[in-house]
């Protein structure tokens, strides 16, 4: 996989397939990323589970902490690692020690370790990096579109209309609606200096 | 369900529209509606807290503004825009972000006459200081660098005289310098020149001009690369630190690759208030569908228009980056393949007298203050928007007593250029 430019298929492909979603580095403060990626996901119906050792014995809304990925106690299709690029790869062992494996490991915008993604597929999980789940379920359901943002994405079919408030489809047709390959450039010229 | 990329046309048709969902309207509608409801208690909080996507008030976002958004962003290849009311207020918008009072910003000493008045008297009331450069000498951008600098402001093609800029020769300057280099683009509009392909992190417009195109509403428009860390060394607190009007959030680091637009957004549009009509984006984005066609029509004919003037007797010179002898045409073969753009300036041999009797003699140019309209325009700066100036200060802006400035519409050129006969033989 070239990590420096996914293409719509493969990520809508993931946030389509995954169920279950394991996010290390949850955050019950509501102005972090990572509790705003959580609640959002949550209510598109994604089954979330909290991760942090920090805060067991803690809920976030309504799910119980986790200390670490063992604890877990049963399967999970994605784990989402809101950890910095240098706290990657305890993380992505332990999820190989899982069984079964997760289907997918997605690592945080911000956040790439490539030699821990090389692990990851050689274990046949899927891999997506520097990448929020939040965003990208924005981007393809069109719903960030209402903030400016490039979704990349045309259609010419009327889309169902939202359901409970502004939850959109994700799975409207579409195709590719132009590139933003600068800021592509920039990130791998920034990973490639750190 | 392709990846395939799309050209240029076709996004400026299809780029952020599509069918309502709730109606099936193809066109997109104009939410003429100041506030939207929220679903209960906890969206409101969520809307507010900028952690839910979605519509709160149009002073910070519209239905239809936001397709205007996402089409220009798409345009110019950026991760995401912001439309306000005017390209004035597009560059306020975009300044506050970058700029605390007592910083500086470079930029380039060849703009439109309005950006010059804005930088040099109402910005230096907020504390932010401008340092000017020549854009035909790239290292006097260089040697304007210091630790206060924050941002490098230039025009793709600049106004009045249509001069190509080295977009790629400055955006080394301000990679060197830590700054994000922000291009006018709106007398190249994306379609002539793309500067994010050129290395621009911000690139704003005034859609007034040729996006719109019909001369009919006015618009302003800011557009995020996504090229720019703001996140090293403090230097962009608006992006970097937490933002105590929003419970800390840290906006780069939520955001990533569109947090520019979102901090004009959230910070800039909400605070500073020059939000642009949802009449005013419809008009535009209408404008916008017809923009390759549009565009290359006013290449054409100010091509043609230039080259008639260069071999008529009582013109001293064309000043057009499209002519094969002209300064620009290196730089203008390389950054606008299509087309050199529609704005630029002559002399008469006749001087000011020849000026102002030129200006009222011609029939289908209209004598106005505006660029970028389907119309040809014509005016005479000496006797109009530079009349306040001594001969010497006229001649240094580009404005010298013998230079008219036309802006080229995409009406028969043979009826342009007859026009421009009569007024200049009479």
């Amino acid at each position: 996989m070239n990590h420096d430019a996914y293409p719509d298929n493969y990520i809508r492909a993931i946030l389509n397939s995954v169920k279950s979603i394991a996010m290390v580095g949850a955050s019950p403060v509501n102005v972090r990323p990572s509790y705003f990626a959580f609640k959002y996901l949550a209510q598109r119906g994604y089954d979330m589970i909290p991760v942090n050792p920090g805060h067991v014995g803690k809920e976030l809304l309504g799910r119980p902490f986790v200390a670490s990925l063992r604890d877990l106690g049963r399967p999970v299709d994605m784990i989402d690692i809101f950890r910095n690029s240098s706290h990657i790869m305890p993380v992505v062992e332990e999820a190989l020690t899982l069984d079964p494996l997760p289907k997918v490991i997605w690592m945080q915008l911000g956040a790439r370790d490539d030699a821990a993604a090389e692990k990851a597929e050689a274990a046949g999980i899927k891999v997506v990096m520097n990448r929020c789940p939040k965003i990208e379920y924005g981007r393809l359901s069109s719903e960030i579109s209402w903030m400016g943002v490039n979704s990349r994405t045309l259609s010419s079919k009327r889309p169902p209309a939202p359901t409970q408030g502004m939850r959109l489809s994700l799975n409207r047709m579409s195709v590719g609606g132009g590139d933003t390959a600068a800021s592509d450039r920039a990130a791998k010229n920034k990973s490639e200096q750190s | 369900m392709s990846d395939r990329l799309p050209g240029f046309s076709t996004l400026a048709v299809h780029a952020g529209a599509q069918p309502d969902p709730t109606t099936g309207a193809r066109a997109t509608p104009i939410y003429q509606t100041t506030s939207f409801v929220f679903n209960d208690a906890d969206h409101a909080a969520s809307l507010f807290g900028l952690q839910a996507f979605g519509n709160i008030y149009t002073r910070i976002g519209n239905p239809t503004n936001a397709v205007l958004e996402e089409r220009v962003a798409a345009l110019e290849g950026g991760t995401a825009a912001l439309a306000v009311s005017s390209g004035h207020a597009a560059q306020v918008v975009v300044l506050q972000q970058l700029l605390q009072p007592g910083d500086e910003f470079i930029a380039a000493r060849k703009l439109y006459g309005g950006s010059i008045n804005q930088f040099t008297h109402a910005f230096k009331s907020f504390g932010w200081n401008v340092v000017w450069a020549d854009p035909d000498d790239i290292a006097s951008f260089e040697r304007a660098v210091t630790p206060r600098t924050k941002a490098i402001f230039i025009e793709s093609i600049a106004n009045p005289g249509g001069s190509i800029t080295d977009i790629e020769a400055i955006s080394t300057v301000a990679r060197k310098a830590g700054v994000p280099l922000i291009v006018d683009n709106t007398l190249a509009s994306p379609y002539l020149i793309r500067p994010i392909d050129h290395g621009a992190d911000i690139v704003v417009h005034s859609l007034t001009k040729f996006l719109g195109g019909h001369g009919n509403s006015l618009g302003g428009i800011i557009v995020d690369a996504g090229t720019f860390d703001w996140s090293t060394g403090g230097k962009y607190p608006m992006l970097s630190e937490p933002r105590p009007e929003y419970h800390g959030i840290r906006l780069q680091e939520t955001f990533g690759n569109f947090a520019f637009a979102i901090a004009c957004r959230v910070l800039g549009l909400r605070d500073l208030g020059p939000a642009l009509s949802p009449f005013n984006a419809f008009m535009i984005l209408t404008g916008i569908e017809t923009l390759p066609l549009r565009m290359q029509k006013h290449c054409d004919n100010a091509k043609a228009i230039a080259e008639f003037l260069s071999g008529h007797p009582a013109v001293a010179s064309v000043s057009y980056a499209g002519l094969a002898n002209d300064k620009y045409n290196q730089l203008a073969r390389k950054y606008a393949p299509k087309g050199a753009g529609a704005v630029f300036t002559f002399s008469l041999k006749g001087g000011y007298d020849a000026g102002v009797s030129l200006v009222s003699k011609l029939q289908l140019f209209s004598h106005l203050a505006n660029v970028g309209d389907t119309r040809s325009l014509v005016i005479h700066p000496a006797s109009t928007t530079h009349s306040q100036l001594d001969d010497a200060a006229k001649t240094k802006s580009g404005a010298g007593p013998d230079v008219v400035r036309l802006s080229v519409g995409i009406e028969d050129e043979e009826d342009l250029i007859a026009d421009l006969e009569q007024a200049l033989s009479a």
